[in-house]
């Protein structure tokens, strides 16, 4: 393999989602949000200038981890929780590739939660996708650790005990440098966020609330359906006050730390108290992520957090050339070390 | 170079074919300093050397108490020389807790050269000894030459006007000893005053007082009655010319992954987390980046392996270093490269077990997880490196196993190998065998599909890696359809797969060379089968036991997983075959359940290396039970 080979080509003329489409059908239960995840990346792909031969889907173990069949992409279905690490070596190896990570609540939480972590603060150049249904689906119905306290699985059924990871705050803690939230059920969103995540340079983790129609149905309901969803959601948008509600008569402010919904139809307040969505400020993104622990708060949808921060590859690469600044290793200079010394004749 | 004719006084100077010396002190008292730069000058001298440095698993254990003992041992030679010596000649005991730790393995008329100071009321006590009792003085070592030196007083009285703080001159009381056994073995300073000058490139102050302290040392053994006697020695240097380095088994296992990546033109990627005694394979690759070589300090021994994974799927010759209790936790991902059938090589320098063990000490112990530790049938290539120098050629081979056969292989080394040293004639790129990996070329639309587990006549599967246009494919741990990779459930097909896996390994022992006896008659008596670092403690013993006339030979196994093929056929020119083994007896498992009958087994868990002459009294009783 030339270095030449190894360059990225030109794409050719307009692809569609059909030519990322594999032969291969899916076999998700019908009605499961992971169709809809499938659709929107086969729509996002083509939009990336990037040939289908360049782009790698890795995944774990779990419903979501089939995805890289049923793209006609370079796929590996690796072992539980561990996609992330094996997408890192796959970066740090090929750096031009495009990698992404396809991988659920329990694959990246549960059994990877400590790759998770690391691979954030590291920051290698992925697309992370993170189906969260807060179930294990393909154990059939036990509760994982997204799951609600309260929740009754096979495994809880007097309820879950466990507090739930808040994912959005995790990634931001783990020093993260993108994350965005997005549903299943809303196609263009997703696949905005998706060509987002794509253009980010640096890990970038896109949590899916997707609904499990078989073992944890409805679990995002509040947010999802057209009548509830206008209150109890907020798309988040950068330089923008938020604004939600199905007249787009309330918004956030922020009361210190401490965020506030408050009726923009009363006179004593206005869109310009509200709080402007700046996805380059780390302490706003950390209280965006807490919205999710207080109900009084609507759900953020949208890009939370996007920072430029050196990619762990490219920090490396910037290593070797700088060992190599005064010439390439010569395999006759490895052989030989630093330490030899010559023995000229025995005595 | 020092000479001799520098000495003040006459001193006889005895010639000597080899000698075992051990440093032993303190772990504060730089005793693996002191041993690594005399097995530097010892090298550069031409003699022939085996280093093995012995310390504790805590980095500062209580000072002056025998789980604080730190030694480095060597034995330096005018003929090959194959361990560091079973037993010492000569002791240098820098405390009473280094002497009672060692007593029992100083040849009896073995020379000591005590630090006095280390034999004061507290440092007694702390070794143990029962109150009043000093062995220096009570006649306990009447059987021993025992030279006491006031070694820390006469470090101070060297550099009472260097400047230096009473602490710092007390730290070089390790280079007093060293000028000190510099003398006794005739052998040159101006290597060590050369290294002191780079150590100290920036404190040049340090590094004269560190030379002080060694001439101080060098001119006392000249200027003192107390070695009237004794006399020097000179052990005349017998290696042939040509360019050498020293090289512990840990840096050979780095040097060779460098090396066949090179060779093979792919570049070399690393995923490792950091575990005794493994730790400097990913240290020296570290280091290795004007040489383009990646590494990843992965967060854990899983991510280590599957880092690596991904970076083999990416067409990047990779590899993961490791020692038991991180190979335990790799054993999943192992799995997914046996069924991804990519390349990899998994480096495992075993060390003394189950769970946390003996951290610091050598064990043969893994073999059974290097062969079977695996969920599901999971055949890969196991071989084992024998020396610190065999490192090399031994990682260099599972390199070229693993990209030309598109698998994992397992490449044994032990504590005892990663961290002992020898000097290594510097190798030709020529002399490296070629490694070639099969890449699948790009393929066109109107070709016929790309088949993933496509095999040729040695059932070995092309490497498609990503970027290359027409090859996109999924795979992955779920059972595959045979030359598809699509997923199948089929049951024929899970069974053909699994037969095939287990083949393309077995036809491994095509490409391999035959098994050949390393010493002694190709029938006889008895065969001494090892394989390992057991290496040099057999290798001398059967020697003795050869020079004696006893009908033994030595065969020492690199490839145990599949065997050579003649094997079978060498182990029925005996009459017994004996296995000696770090380990509770695992290779003599293999060796019965594959050819059906009983070797002896031969076994130490000790923590500590056979010694030649534990090897030879077993042959010697073997023998007797044969002619009986």
């Amino acid at each position: 393999m030339t270095d030449n080979d190894r360059k990225m080509k030109a794409l050719p003329v307009s692809l569609t989602a059909k030519d990322f489409a594999s032969d291969q059908e899916p076999k998700w239960c019908p009605g499961c949000g992971d169709h809809s995840v499938l659709q929107q990346l086969k729509q996002v792909l083509p939009e990336l200038g990037v040939a289908p031969e360049n782009i790698v889907f890795l995944s774990g173990i779990g419903c979501s981890s089939r995805l890289p069949y049923y793209l006609a992409t370079y796929g590996v279905h690796g072992i539980h929780g561990r996609a992330l690490p094996m997408a890192t070596g796959l970066k740090i190896a090929r750096p031009e590739l495009s990698v992404w990570v396809g991988t659920g609540d329990g694959d990246a939480l549960s059994i990877g939660g400590n790759h998770f972590i690391h691979t954030l603060r590291r920051n290698p150049d992925l697309n992370v996708v993170l189906f969260n249904n807060e179930i294990y689906g393909l154990t059939k119905g036990q509760y994982s650790p997204t799951s609600k306290i309260g929740l009754k699985t096979v495994t809880s059924p007097s309820g879950v005990i466990d507090h739930p990871f808040n994912t959005a705050a995790l990634t931001i803690g783990s020093g993260g440098t993108f994350f965005a939230r997005a549903f299943d059920r809303d196609g263009k969103l997703l696949r905005t966020i998706l060509k987002r995540a794509a253009e980010h340079k640096g890990t970038s983790l896109v949590e899916i609330y997707q609904n499990c129609p078989i073992f944890n149905n409805a679990a995002f309901e509040a947010f999802a359906t057209l009548d509830s969803k206008a209150d109890n959601t907020i798309y988040v948008e950068q330089g923008k006050p938020l604004v939600f509600g199905k007249n787009k008569n309330r918004g956030v402010m922020l009361d210190g730390f401490t965020p506030i919904v408050v009726d923009l139809d009363t006179e004593e307040f206005s869109t310009s108290d509200l709080w402007l969505h700046d996805e380059s400020d780390i302490n706003k993104a950390s209280i965006l992520a807490r919205f999710a622990d207080d109900d009084s708060l609507p759900r953020p949808i949208g890009v939370f957090y996007a920072e430029d921060r050196i990619t762990y590859e490219d920090a490396l690469v910037a290593q070797i050339q700088d060992a190599q600044k005064n010439g390439y290793g010569t395999l006759e200079q490895l052989l030989k070390g630093e330490n030899s010394y010559e023995i000229k004749s025995a005595s | 170079m020092t000479d001799k004719k520098k000495t003040t006084r006459q001193v006889n100077v005895t010639s000597k074919t080899s000698v075992s010396v051990l440093f032993a002190g303190d772990s504060g008292d730089g005793m693996q300093l002191t041993g690594t730069q005399f097995a530097n000058t010892v090298a550069i001298h031409g003699t022939e050397l085996n280093t093995f440095p012995n310390f504790p698993s805590e980095i500062r254990a209580p000072a002056g108490t025998i789980a604080g003992v730190s030694g480095f041992q060597l034995q330096f030679s005018s003929k090959p020389v194959y361990t560091p010596g079973a037993r010492f000649d000569v002791m240098v005991a820098m405390n009473s807790a280094a002497l009672k730790a060692n007593l029992k393995n100083l040849h009896r008329g073995g020379i000591i050269i005590a630090g006095t100071e280390g034999f004061d009321e507290k440092n007694l006590k702390l070794a143990g000894y029962p109150e009043g009792a000093n062995p220096l003085h009570d006649g306990s070592l009447d059987n021993y030459i025992v030279f006491p030196v006031p070694i820390l007083q006469l470090t101070r009285e060297a550099l009472k006007e260097s400047g230096l703080s009473s602490k710092e001159i007390d730290r070089c009381k390790n280079m007093f000893v060293l000028g000190l056994l510099y003398w006794l073995y005739t052998l040159p300073f101006e290597g060590t005053m050369e290294t002191m000058y780079a150590k100290f490139q920036k404190n040049v102050w340090m590094a004269e007082a560190n030379i002080k302290a060694m001439k101080a040392g060098y001119y006392f053994g000249d200027e003192t009655e107390l070695f009237a006697n004794l006399g020097r020695f000179d052990i005349s240097p017998q290696k042939q010319h040509g360019i050498y380095r020293r090289v512990t088994g840990n840096e050979a296992c780095a040097i060779a992954l460098t090396a066949a990546s090179r060779k093979a033109n792919l570049e070399l990627f690393l995923g490792s987390y950091p575990i005794t005694p493994a730790t400097e394979i990913l240290q020296t690759l570290a280091k290795k980046k004007k040489y383009g070589v990646k590494t990843f300090q992965a967060e854990d021994e899983i991510a280590g392996i599957v880092s690596s994974i991904g970076a083999a799927y990416g067409g990047a010759l990779a590899a993961t270093s490791t020692s038991g209790p991180g190979l335990a936790l790799k054993i999943e991902a192992l799995g997914l490269a046996v069924i991804l059938e990519i390349p990899l090589v998994v480096i495992n320098v075993q060390r003394g077990g189950p769970s946390t063990g003996l951290p610091t000490k050598p064990e043969q112990s893994d073999l059974f997880m290097a062969l079977y530790g695996r969920h599901g049938e999971a055949p890969l290539p196991v071989i084992a490196a024998c020396s610190p120098v065999d490192c090399f050629y031994t990682t260099y081979e599972a390199a070229r196993i693993a990209v030309e056969h598109m698998t994992p292989v397992i490449c044994l080394s032990d504590g005892y190998l990663a961290l002992s040293s020898e000097p290594w004639k510097v190798e030709s790129p020529d002399n490296l065998a070629d490694i070639t990996p099969r890449f699948q070329p790009p393929r066109e639309p109107k070709d016929a599909p790309y088949l993933p587990y496509k095999r040729d006549d040695r059932q070995v599967r092309s490497w498609a890696i990503p970027g290359t246009r027409g090859l996109e494919h999924r795979i992955g741990g779920l059972e595959k359809q045979h030359e598809t990779g699509n997923v199948s459930h089929d049951p024929e097909n899970h069974e053909l797969m699994t037969k095939l896996r287990a083949e393309k390994i077995d036809r491994i022992a095509d490409s391999i060379p035959l098994q050949s006896i390393d010493n002694g008659p190709l029938k006889g008596d008895l065969l001494v089968l090892g394989w390992g670092s057991t290496y040099g403690a057999i290798k001398t013993a059967v020697e003795q036991a050869l020079e004696k006339g006893y009908s033994v030979a030595h065969a020492h196994l690199r490839y145990i997983h599949p065997f050579p093929k003649n094997l079978g056929e060498i182990l029925g020119n005996y009459k017994q075959v004996m296995i000696p083994e770090l380990n509770n007896g695992q290779l003599v498992h293999v060796i019965r359940d594959t050819f059906l009958f009983a070797p002896e087994s031969y076994t130490k868990v000790q923590g500590v290396p056979f010694n030649e002459m534990e090897i030879l009294s077993k042959i010697t009783d073997l023998l007797k039970e044969l002619k009986s």
